[in-house]
Parts: C-alpha cells; structure tokens; sequence
C-alpha cells in the first residue's frame, strides 16, 4: 500500500516535471496555429476553405523571417513557369480601361457574388501612386507614375523594350516569379483578372500616350 | 473686440489655406470635429443598462459577470484582455467572455448568440455592452497578462496567425501591418507588430464608422480585415481572433485606450 502511494507520487511528480518542461516548441506551436486556423473558418459565398489551403509560397512566406534562399529562388522558377505570355506583339490594351481597372478595388470578398475576373478590379492604387492626378493613393508599393518613361519605353513593340515589357507582364501574371515573399497578388495565376484585363493595365503603365507616362 | 475677433479669424484661415494641408491633416481635422458628437455614446449608454438589466431565460443582470479582475468589477478589464479564466480554462477576449456571462447567469446559448450575425438580436447586445466595457478603461494603458502558460501560447498561435498567408491575393493580416508609415488608399496603417502608440491600432477599438453609421467592436474590425484579406468567414469568438487580440494587445502593452473612438 505505501509502495503504491509512493509510486503514485512518484509518478504524478515525472508527469508535472514533464509539464514544465513542456512549453510547447516552435514547431508544436506552427502544428497548433494551423490547426486553429482550420477550425476557426468557415465558408461564406465565393470565399470557400480551400482559401486557407496554402501553398508552398504562402507557406513559405507566412512568418516574420524570410526563406532560405534556396527556397525563395524555387518559388521564383516554379512561379516563372506558370506564366502565360500573350501572342507576340499583343501585349496592350486600352490605357482608358487600365485606369478604370486600377482605381476599382473590387472583388474576391465573400459579399462579391462572383469570383469571375469580369467583376473585379486591380485595385492598383490601394497600394501604388499611379496617374499622377489621382491623390488618393496607398504607398505598400513603390510609385508608378512615369513608370514606362523611366524605363526608356517610347514603343513597346521596339525590340529595345521586349524585356521591360515582358517583365511587366510577368510581374502582374505571377509577381512570386520576381520575389517570393512579394506582397502583390498573382493576379494571372490566381485567376484575378484575365488576359485582356492585363492588357489595359499594361497600356495604363507602358503606352506612352498613357497618363502616366506625362 | 468682436472685429479683433473676426480678424483674428479670417487671418487663421488665411494662414491655413495658404499652407497645404496633407490628407492626413484633413482626416485627423475631420475626426477632431466628429469627436464631440460621437455617436459611440450612445451605445456606451445602452451597454451600461443592460449590464445592471435583468435579462435572460434567467432573469438575471451581468453584475457578478467576471471579466477578470473579479466579480462586476469593469473599470480596467478591457485593457487587460484577452486573458485566461480558470472557469472556463480558456483565453478569452471581452465578447467571448461576454458570451460565457450571457450564458452562465442568464440562460442565453452562447453557441446561438456566436451564430447570429453581426448587427442584430443578441448581438447588438453584445457589441453595446462591449462598447460600455471598453469605454470604462477609457484612458488606462494596455497591459495584459502574460502569466499564464495559455497567454503565452495564444501570444505565439496570433503572431502565427498574424503572418499566416492564404486566399486569392496571398495577404496575411502583416501584408498592411507589418511596415511603420504605409497607406492603403488614404488610411494610414498601423503597425501592429509592435506598439503602434496611444489610441492606434488595438488601442482605437470598439469605434464608431460613420461612413456605414455602426458600431464596430473588436471581433467586427476583425472580422472586416479577413473579408478584405479574401479569407472564408472568421467565427465569431472563435480561437483565431482571440489569438490575433493576444498578440496585438501584447504588442500594445503601454498604449493608452481612447476606445469607443470615431472612425471615418
């Protein structure tokens, strides 16, 4: 009997010892804030669970250290090849409607009804100075404005602009393909807006007639 | 002396519209203008009544409600919040354990209450009596507890949910709050990775909007930043908005609360 008793201690003690010891290490507290994070959403309208599913960037992306570079420089090949290009030579739009695309911050919100490009926005000025007329404006990213002027665009089908004009391209398709940890949307990839959406906002940043290019 | 007056006056003026004004300047004038008219106060009222009111399948009022620091006792709890109850053995923020009150000396379904959206029946209660709550710490400097194994891992699960990235724009709550001196638009952001100063960030909530004309509690603003964010719909009370107030009132520490304040 008194052996059990000391026993029993003896045991109850290892297992307080072992509870303080046992705050909980970085990689059981990464396992517990994805499992909150699964049980805290549910779906409403467009917005479903799989929203939550992370890929590899986002994965990769989500703590305040950045990744090796090893796998920064993978996200960026794997991000690069999801890329589609244009057919040579259609690579802008209509400036007019750039601009409309960049002023609406419309979309992908669980109040849209539809997740289909044709109902949203670029929302490019929530986080960049674009036409310099428009003073509301957001800073994340860098200023736009004389975005092809700065970069020597008079003609973007000029063989002397085809890798600024194909940067653009790819950085608005898949900006990871750039910079891994990038704040910017895919808004190619992620299905945001569609080929000729593209365009216009292309035109908005590449056509020298564009308002940003004054 | 009334011509000195108007003087005086038309020469402010003057000055004023000769130096340019930023937006900000503009913003902060306007909310300055809202503020002696907020209509927050009106919700601290009503919030105040139903705490002394008997309610409920119970019929019971909210004054032996624990909020933390004791029976009834309000003045002070919404700057220590979230914190651990031994009660309930969870973390909880001011409405999560509002709820826990409302069920436990009432008789209400916290469960129903989580359910019911925000704006109507039971929850209209909810956010005026979070509203009264808060404003009673009016002044006072957050400080929450940290004692507790539970405060320390719910701190660790928001920072994790805080950089968590996912949905269609790839944004985590850090993509608008993790850089000191940045906009979306016009709207400074704060910082929230850190102690964004008196009155910002965790520390200007519950606050009234008055470009929709409502109250908005803590949960709301958090619930409005994940619709923004493109992510499926946060539950009420649930355990990621508690964690993501751990960190952000952890990271306040020493932040003066002006909640209810006035928003755009």
């Amino acid at each position: 009997m008194n052996k059990t008793v000391t026993l029993t201690a003896a045991v109850g003690a290892v297992a307080l010892l072992a509870g303080c010891a046992s705050a909980p290490s970085a990689a059981d507290l990464d396992q517990q804030a994805l499992a909150m994070i699964k049980a805290s959403f549910r779906e409403q309208g467009i917005a479903k669970l799989d929203r939550i599913d992370q890929d590899l960037g986002q994965a990769a992306c989500s703590s305040d250290k950045a990744p090796s570079s090893d796998l920064a420089k993978r996200i960026e090949s794997e991000s690069l090849k999801t890329i589609k290009w244009p057919a040579p030579g259609q690579y802008l739009g209509d400036w007019r409607e750039g601009e409309k695309l960049a002023q609406n911050g419309r979309g992908m919100t669980w109040t849209d009804a539809s997740a289909e490009p044709k109902g949203n926005g670029g929302s490019c000025y929530n986080c960049h100075q674009v036409n310099k007329e428009e003073i509301s404006y957001g800073t994340i990213g860098p200023s736009l404005y004389n975005y092809g002027k700065l970069r020597g665009v008079k003609d973007a089908a000029d063989p002397a602009s085809a890798a600024i004009v194909q940067y653009t391209w790819g950085k608005m398709w898949n900006s990871k393909a750039y910079a891994a940890c990038s704040n910017m949307p895919r808004f190619g990839h992620m299905g945001l807006l569609d080929e000729s959406q593209i365009r216009h906002l292309m035109a908005l940043l590449l056509d020298p007639k564009s308002p940003v290019n004054q | 002396m009334k011509r000195s007056w108007v003087a005086c006056a038309l020469l402010a003026s003057l000055a004023a519209w000769a130096q340019p004004k930023s937006a900000a300047d503009g913003i902060a004038e306007y909310r300055k203008m809202l503020e002696d008219g907020n209509p927050a106060d009106l919700f601290e009222a009503k919030g105040e009544a139903l705490w002394k009111q008997k309610r409920g399948p119970k019929d019971a009022s909210l004054e032996a409600c624990d909020l933390g620091k004791g029976p009834g006792v309000v003045k002070g709890a919404w700057v220590e919040m979230p914190r651990h109850f031994a009660d309930t053995g969870r973390v909880q923020d001011l409405e999560s354990r509002l709820l826990t009150c409302m069920e436990t000396l009432q008789g209400f379904s916290a469960a129903e209450i989580a359910k019911t959206p925000f704006g109507r029946d039971e929850q209209k209660n909810v956010t005026a009596l979070a509203t009264w709550i808060a404003a009673s710490s009016r002044g006072m400097k957050f400080s929450l507890p940290q004692s507790h194994p539970e405060e320390r891992r719910f701190y660790e699960l928001g920072k994790r949910a805080f950089f968590f990235r996912g949905g269609p724009m790839d944004f985590s709550c850090a993509s608008c709050h993790g850089e000191a001196g940045k906009r979306i638009r016009l709207q400074d952001l704060p910082m929230l990775t850190q102690n964004p100063g008196d009155g910002i960030g965790f520390a200007a909530w519950p606050a009234y909007r008055v470009s929709n004309g409502e109250m908005w509690s803590m949960q709301l603003r958090l619930n409005d930043c994940f619709r923004q964010q493109r992510f499926p719909y946060p539950g009420f009370a649930s355990d990621v908005t508690i964690a993501l107030g751990s960190y952000m009132g952890v990271n306040a520490k020493g932040a003066e609360s002006i909640a209810p304040a006035i928003k755009r």
